[in-house]
């Protein structure tokens, strides 16, 4: 078991899950109680496209996605106010739309094409330090902004119609959640993919809401148990040679049915 | 002043009249019920006195001013609240969200006290740290109104109030409502007339058009125009007394 530790990729795989769980930890309990996971996985998918349109134009594939991931986020929450689409129809729409994108675009661009597969799933194994630095000022602008917007987001939350009657740009509030989840989406994309990316905004923050009404302790509890699960999946991965971030999921799945069957409210 | 001032209001949705040539003024200590079948433009009426929709033609004045300007002065039911049964939030943050002050600005210690006093009012005190799912539906409705009124208010606008309260518990709302009348102006929004006619002073009839304004008594002897708008009112007969005894 100590060698698992030794090995630098692993160590560095060891803090990535630290700085990922922690985003996602903070972002993700917004995304279950607003009951956003549909349009957050839209959003991920649709980071793809932003991701291709990085390779087709030649620069760094996360800094194209991270302002191509914001402005669909940003379009999809205002769309509803402007066109008469459901909110679910656009996110089958952006869903399928973005990714088909990211792959043209790919697909278009001259010479080595990247592995499309690492973008499902990431490649936390194979993360830099350079990697690490963005992600951890990732979590530092994620903390800084839920600080600051922390009433306007649960008030939102709750009930955006009270809110917009209460004096809070309810609209805004809105976006502004979309666009943190685009960019945490964005930051994490390589470490971690577009699917795996789900799970991890949604399952901790999931397991953590059966246990507690206070958001604050739902937080600190998501991104525990995001770093608990990460840290295991990663474990179990290396012992029997499996794809890490597949494995991470298939952790964070089990876990959240041990624990939902483990609670007897929930029957 | 007058609390709220509807000029030649009017609003379509998909090409149909929801409201039409909305004329109404509410005065500053009036209790007024606006009634009329579902579907006639009650919510969405409500809604353009807080400034939350614009009509598409006339004119909206709250004490004076543009509806969104007037935020302050108005407390808002609203009709129904769909959030999930598990949202992590309590009685007390539930109703001190009443109270936002604006971006970045925090609830200071006069907002925590108008919080805990308006909860004594509405008899939810004991349980202001309990989760708001684990409320039955009259508790429920009582922060709801707390979270209201806690701004305290100069109109407070009620939508359906009634449709969630037991039958046992309207005489505890009608004497929280006669209590509030002495500081707001209060208009409640409801498809049953029988509900709430003996402790409302005035009435307005409403289906996409205004089809009466005033008092009660005048209401039972301007029939004929109401004849177009609630028919259940005539047809359905009067369990509950309409007029007070005179």
């Amino acid at each position: 078991m100590l060698e698992f530790f030794q090995y630098q990729f692993m160590q560095r795989a060891l803090i990535a899950a630290v700085f990922v769980s922690f985003a996602c930890g903070v972002v993700g309990s917004y995304v279950v109680i607003k009951r956003i996971v549909a349009l957050s996985g839209a959003i991920s998918h649709a980071a793809f496209g932003g991701v291709g349109l990085g390779y087709f134009l030649g620069v760094n594939p996360v800094l194209a996605a991270i302002p191509f991931s914001i402005i669909s986020a940003i379009a999809i929450g205002g769309v509803k106010q402007k066109v008469k689409i459901s909110e679910d129809t656009a996110i089958g729409i952006l869903w399928s739309v973005g990714m088909a994108l990211g792959v043209i675009f790919i697909n278009l661009t001259p010479g080595y094409a990247p592995d499309l597969f690492s973008y499902l799933f990431g490649s936390i194994l194979t993360v830099s330090n350079s990697d690490l630095y963005i992600m951890l000022i990732l979590d530092l602008i994620i903390i800084v902004t839920v600080y600051l917007f922390r009433r306007e987001f649960l008030s939102v939350s709750f009930d955006e119609e009270f809110s917009k009657v209460a004096g809070l740009p309810a609209s805004l509030i809105y976006m502004l959640l979309l666009a943190l989840v685009a960019l945490s989406v964005v930051v994490l994309i390589k470490a971690v993919g577009v699917i795996l990316i789900i799970a991890l905004l949604t399952i901790p923050a999931a397991i953590a809401k059966q246990y507690t009404y206070r958001l604050g302790i739902m937080m600190l509890l998501s991104v525990g148990l995001g770093m608990l699960f990460t840290s295991v999946g990663l474990y179990i991965s290396y012992l029997f040679n499996l794809a890490s971030g597949a494995t991470i999921v298939l952790v964070l799945g089990l876990a959240f049915l041990l624990s939902t069957l483990l609670k007897k409210d929930n029957w | 002043m007058k609390a709220v001032e509807l000029n030649n209001i009017s609003l379509k949705y998909n090409e149909q009249y929801v409201l039409k040539d909305i004329n109404l003024s509410i005065e500053e200590k009036d209790f007024m019920a606006i009634i009329g079948p579902n579907g006639g433009g009650k919510s969405t009426l409500l809604k353009i006195i807080l400034g939350i929709l614009t009509p598409d033609t006339g004119e909206v004045k709250v004490f004076g001013r543009k509806p969104k300007q007037a935020k302050d002065l108005v407390g808002y039911l609203p009709q129904n609240i769909s959030f999930d049964p598990d949202f992590p939030i309590n009685v007390y943050e539930t109703v001190l969200t009443g109270r936002y002050h604006g971006l970045f600005k925090g609830y200071n210690q006069k907002d925590k006290q108008a919080v805990l006093n308006t909860l004594k009012d509405v008899e939810m005190h004991d349980l202001k740290d309990q989760q708001i799912s684990r409320l039955s539906g009259g508790q429920m409705q009582r922060v709801f109104i707390a979270r209201a009124i806690v701004r305290g208010p100069k109109l407070l606008l009620m939508d359906e109030p009634m449709a969630s309260i037991d039958p046992e518990m309207q005489n505890s709302f009608y004497k929280l409502m006669s209590q509030l009348k002495n500081q707001m102006a209060i208009v409640l929004v409801s498809h049953d007339v029988g509900a709430v006619s003996t402790h409302v002073d005035k009435i307005a009839c409403l289906n996409r058009k205004l089809y009466y304004h005033g008092s009660v008594e005048n209401a039972a002897n301007g029939l004929e125009e109401i004849y177009h708008c609630p028919i259940d009112l005539i047809s359905h007969g009067i369990p509950h007394r309409v007029l007070r005894e005179h």
